[in-house]
C-alpha cells in the first residue's frame, strides 16, 4: 500500500511538466514510460516482455496487419497498433507475413497483436504513475 | 525462423503476459512477482486443463 508521502510526492509530481508523456512515449517505445519516471527495472522488463513478444511473432511468421477488410481484421490492426513504433518499423521494413502459411505463423499473429494490447496496458502504468493515481 | 510446438508457444506466452500483468496490477516488487506467478500458474494450467476436455470429447 501507499504511504500517505508516496501520494503526496506523486501527485506533486503530477503537476509539473507534461502529463501525457510517459503515456505517448510507453506507446511509442516499449518502456519507455517507465524509464521516463526512473523506473528502471520495471521498464526493461516491460520493454523485454512486448519487445520480445513482438520478435518472436515474427520469427514464427506472424501477420502484420496492414489494412482492414472485415471486423476482425479492425480489430487485429487495433492491437497491432499498440506496437507504437514496431508497428510503424515492421510496416516501413516489410516485416511480417502477408498471409499466414505456416501453423506457428497463426501463433506468430496472436503474439504481436498481444505484444500491442500488452504495451497499451504497460503505457497506462506509466501514466498511472505520472498521475499518482498508482505510487510510485 | 521459429516453430516452437504448442505447449512451448504457451510457456512463451504465459511468461510474457504474466510479467507484463505482475508489473502493471501490483504496487510492490514482491506482490508483484507473486501476482506475476500466479497468472502464470493459471495461463498454463487452464491451457493444460482445456487441452485434456478437447482431448477427452474428441476420443
Amino acid at each position: 500500500m501507499a504511504t500517505a508521502s508516496t501520494r503526496n510526492a506523486a501527485s506533486q509530481n503530477a503537476g509539473k511538466g507534461f502529463v501525457y508523456l510517459p503515456l505517448i512515449a510507453g506507446w511509442l517505445v516499449p518502456g519507455l514510460g517507465h524509464f521516463l519516471l526512473r523506473k528502471w527495472v520495471r521498464g526493461a522488463l516491460l520493454a523485454a516482455s512486448v519487445i520480445g513478444m513482438f520478435a518472436l511473432g515474427l520469427a514464427m511468421k506472424g501477420k502484420i496487419y496492414g489494412s482492414a477488410q472485415d471486423i476482425l481484421d479492425m480489430l487485429g490492426m487495433a492491437g497491432d497498433l499498440g506496437n507504437g513504433l514496431l508497428f510503424v518499423a515492421a510496416r516501413a521494413l516489410g516485416w511480417g507475413a502477408e498471409h499466414v502459411q505456416v501453423t506457428t505463423g497463426d501463433y506468430g499473429t496472436k503474439f504481436i497483436v498481444v505484444a500491442g494490447l500488452l504495451n497499451i496496458i504497460a503505457a497506462v502504468d506509466a501514466h498511472n504513475l505520472r498521475t499518482g493515481r498508482k505510487p510510485l | 525462423m521459429s516453430h516452437p510446438s504448442h505447449f512451448a508457444a504457451v510457456l512463451l506466452f504465459a511468461f510474457f503476459a504474466s510479467t507484463v500483468f505482475g508489473i502493471t496490477q501490483r504496487e510492490t516488487p514482491k506482490r508483484m512477482f507473486r501476482y506475476g506467478a500466479y497468472c502464470f500458474v493459471l495461463f498454463v494450467g487452464s491451457a493444460v486443463v482445456l487441452s485434456w476436455v478437447m482431448y477427452l470429447i474428441a476420443h
